[in-house]
């Protein structure tokens, strides 16, 4: 105990000995470990938007259809169980956020031009929060209820269709006989979605007038379910599983987006070799500092030796002068990090090039992600690392011949 | 008791293609509060000789017994061990260390030791007063003299009261007063509580001081002189 209080002093006024290489160390590592929190928060940030806006295109962590469905959206490929049979097991399980829908293939038209598009059919008290569409910059007015009369579609639909609230369209699909569908409908809302495209894609009906068009009474295409992380969705998924039964197969999102959730993988193997590649440029900084403290203090190290500190005492002393040297870079990285990660929570607009990002599925707002996961690796890279970095420098002082480096001349 | 015995100790050094022999077949034997003088001219190996009794630098050949015990046959860590919990040093050229302060270099080997810090702040504090270090308990060594460095690497050899003190050239840097004052002060802790001193040294005031002179020559013992009672 009492060596290693001497330890801790020793190493510590060591440390402060040359300020200069100390305090150019300190930046070096505090910039480093700033670099590595700072540029894995920008890419979890926009690898989070772009899966969170994937998923809610999709919407759900975790998906029922009929076995078919997935290769031919058919209204065909029904979910046997009756809808209001499935809502209730739903409802009891306690997900976060459910729904079910119907979800199949249309064609709307206008007096002017036709378009294909999937019809959703939804229940939008259960669909809240659950979706890609804007709330707060609808025209019109969203579905209130289930058997809604009117139809909700996108803007940049509305404007290819030369439509607007108030006006009427034609919405033509197949019922499971295979005989044309068709209904008119009055726009009664014009949605806005961060990702244009979407406002292209997608028309909303309610539930029950869909299932009222189709003739599938009370069917649905697909029950989904949400919980409070997307990283992690086993534990809604082992839940859904439970609830239904062979006849309809059970998806995660990273299943029905493969792309999208090998990404969110890939991402937490990039952020590790990020972190270590700017540890290893670091670790020559470190590494050299160390030789050239140990260099300098042969004769030093040499009369505590023969004084009769243990080898294992003068490896210790070494060691801790690199581990503090480490930690306080550490600690200001970190706050340098996370006081310039701060500022940016409200997101940084990066429309300039957001065209190009669109193509991938992320929007133009980039909300830094600091996840506290990746604010750990780093720090526990540097520590670990570091460690084994200064091992043999810090073996080399402690292999010191006593007598040869006391007598070592100036 | 014994406390060191020598026997036949040689110790070769080859520089460029000359052999110099700095321990050649020497022995000697040291009694328990035995008060020693080695004298040579320089390079007569005396610097070679202390090393070998403190266990820093094994020789060629021969025997070095401490106590009773053998040790030129030991491990590195029980070397250490011994030079820590026996032998007190004060080395010719590098003494002190820079980073802490004259009480800390004093502290330096009971703290490692495992001595309380309250009880080796009294010791330490009081030491230094007796080689007249009163006032610069907490100058670092490069705000002293060569010659206050000297006593404090001084108070630090004497202040955990080892059984043996070997002191290289301790009064090198000193006046002739405070180099009298620390000449005391060994003759007063040898008789006190027995501790054994060796110390090499040219000084003639030194030597005037000591009961036992060695001189040696070229790694030999030239003369072996009982010059008073101690
Ligand atoms: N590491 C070494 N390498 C080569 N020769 C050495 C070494 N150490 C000592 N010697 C030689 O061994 C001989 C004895 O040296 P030593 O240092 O023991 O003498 P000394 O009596 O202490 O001299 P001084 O009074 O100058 O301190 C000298 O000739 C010296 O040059
Ligand atoms: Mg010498």
């Amino acid at each position: 105990m009492n060596t290693f209080k001497v330890l801790l002093m020793l190493a510590w006024r060591n440390l402060w000995r040359n300020h200069r290489r100390t305090i150019i160390m300190l930046s070096a590592i505090s910039i480093g470990v700033w670099a590595m929190i700072f540029m894995t928060a920008l890419t979890q940030g926009m690898v989070n938007e772009m899966i969170k806006d994937g998923i809610s295109v999709l919407p759900g962590h975790v998906q029922v259809h009929h076995p078919d469905y997935r290769d031919d959206p058919n209204i065909n490929n029904l979910i046997t169980t009756p809808d209001t049979e499935l809502s209730a097991r739903f409802a009891a399980a306690g997900f976060k956020q459910w729904a079910t829908r119907i979800k199949v293939p249309a064609v709307i038209s206008s007096e002017r031009e036709s378009r294909g598009v999937t019809l959703l059919g939804i229940d939008p008290v259960r669909e809240r929060d659950l979706n890609f569409i804007d709330y707060a910059d609808i025209d019109g007015r969203f579905l209130e209820v289930a058997d809604d009369k009117g139809i909700v579609i996108g803007r940049k639909l509305a404007d290819t269709l030369d439509t607007e609230v108030g006006k009427r369209i034609v919405v033509m699909t197949q019922d499971p006989d295979n005989e044309i569908a068709d209904r008119g409908f009055r726009v009664v809302g014009v949605f806005g979605a961060k990702i244009e495209s979407l406002e292209e894609t997608y028309i909303f009906a309610g539930k029950e007038t869909i299932q009222t068009l189709l003739k599938v009474g009370d069917h649905v295409t697909e029950a989904v379910a949400i919980g409070d992380d997307y990283r992690n969705v086993e534990p809604v998924y082992a839940a859904v599983l439970a609830l239904v039964d062979s006849s309809v197969v059970v998806n995660r999102w990273t299943d029905l987006n493969s792309y999208l959730g090998t990404m969110m993988t890939v991402m937490d193997g990039f952020v590790l070799i990020w972190v270590v590649v700017i540890f290893l440029a670091l670790s020559f900084g470190l590494v050299n500092t160390l030789v050239m403290a140990v260099y300098e203090r042969v004769r030093e190290i040499g009369l505590m030796l023969a004084l009769g500190m243990k080898p294992s005492s003068i490896l210790g002393q070494i060691i801790i002068e690199s581990m503090m040297l480490l930690v306080i870079g550490l600690a200001i990285g970190n706050v340098l990090a996370f006081a310039s990660i701060a500022p940016l929570k409200s997101g940084i607009d990066i429309s300039v090039v957001a065209k190009g990002m669109e193509m991938m599925g992320a929007s133009s707002i980039l909300y830094p992600q600091l996840r506290s996961e990746d604010v750990i690796l780093a720090n526990a890279v540097v520590l670990i690392l570091g460690f084994f970095a200064s091992l043999s420098p810090a073996w080399r002082a402690s292999r010191y011949q006593p007598i040869e480096a006391i007598t070592k001349a100036d | 008791m014994t406390a060191v015995r020598c026997v036949d100790l040689c110790k070769t050094y080859i520089q460029g293609d000359t052999e110099i022999k700095a321990l050649d077949h020497l022995s000697i034997d040291v009694d328990a509060g035995g008060f020693v003088c080695l004298s040579s001219p320089s390079g007569g190996g005396k610097t070679t000789l202390l090393n070998a009794i403190g266990g820093l630098d094994i020789p060629d050949s021969g025997e070095v017994w401490i106590e009773g015990e053998r040790i030129d046959t030991k491990s590195k860590g029980q070397l250490a061990e011994l030079r820590l919990r026996k032998i007190g040093f004060v080395f010719q050229a590098y003494n002190l260390i820079p980073v802490l302060t004259a009480r800390e270099n004093v502290e330096f080997v009971m703290q490692v030791q495992g001595v309380p810090a309250a009880e080796r702040g009294e010791l330490a504090i009081n030491v230094l007063k007796e080689v007249g270090l009163a006032g610069l308990e907490d100058r670092r060594p490069a705000q002293m003299s060569g010659g206050q460095q000297q006593r404090v690497a001084v108070a630090r050899a004497v202040v955990s009261r080892p059984a043996l003190i070997l002191a290289d050239e301790p009064t090198a840097n000193l006046d002739s007063k405070t180099s009298d004052g620390l000449m005391d002060l060994f003759s007063e802790l040898n008789s006190a509580h027995n501790t054994t001193f060796i110390i090499a040294t040219h000084d003639q005031r030194v030597m005037a001081h000591i009961p036992r002179l060695i001189r040696m020559l070229d790694g030999r013992i030239v003369d072996d002189i009982q010059q008073h009672a101690p």
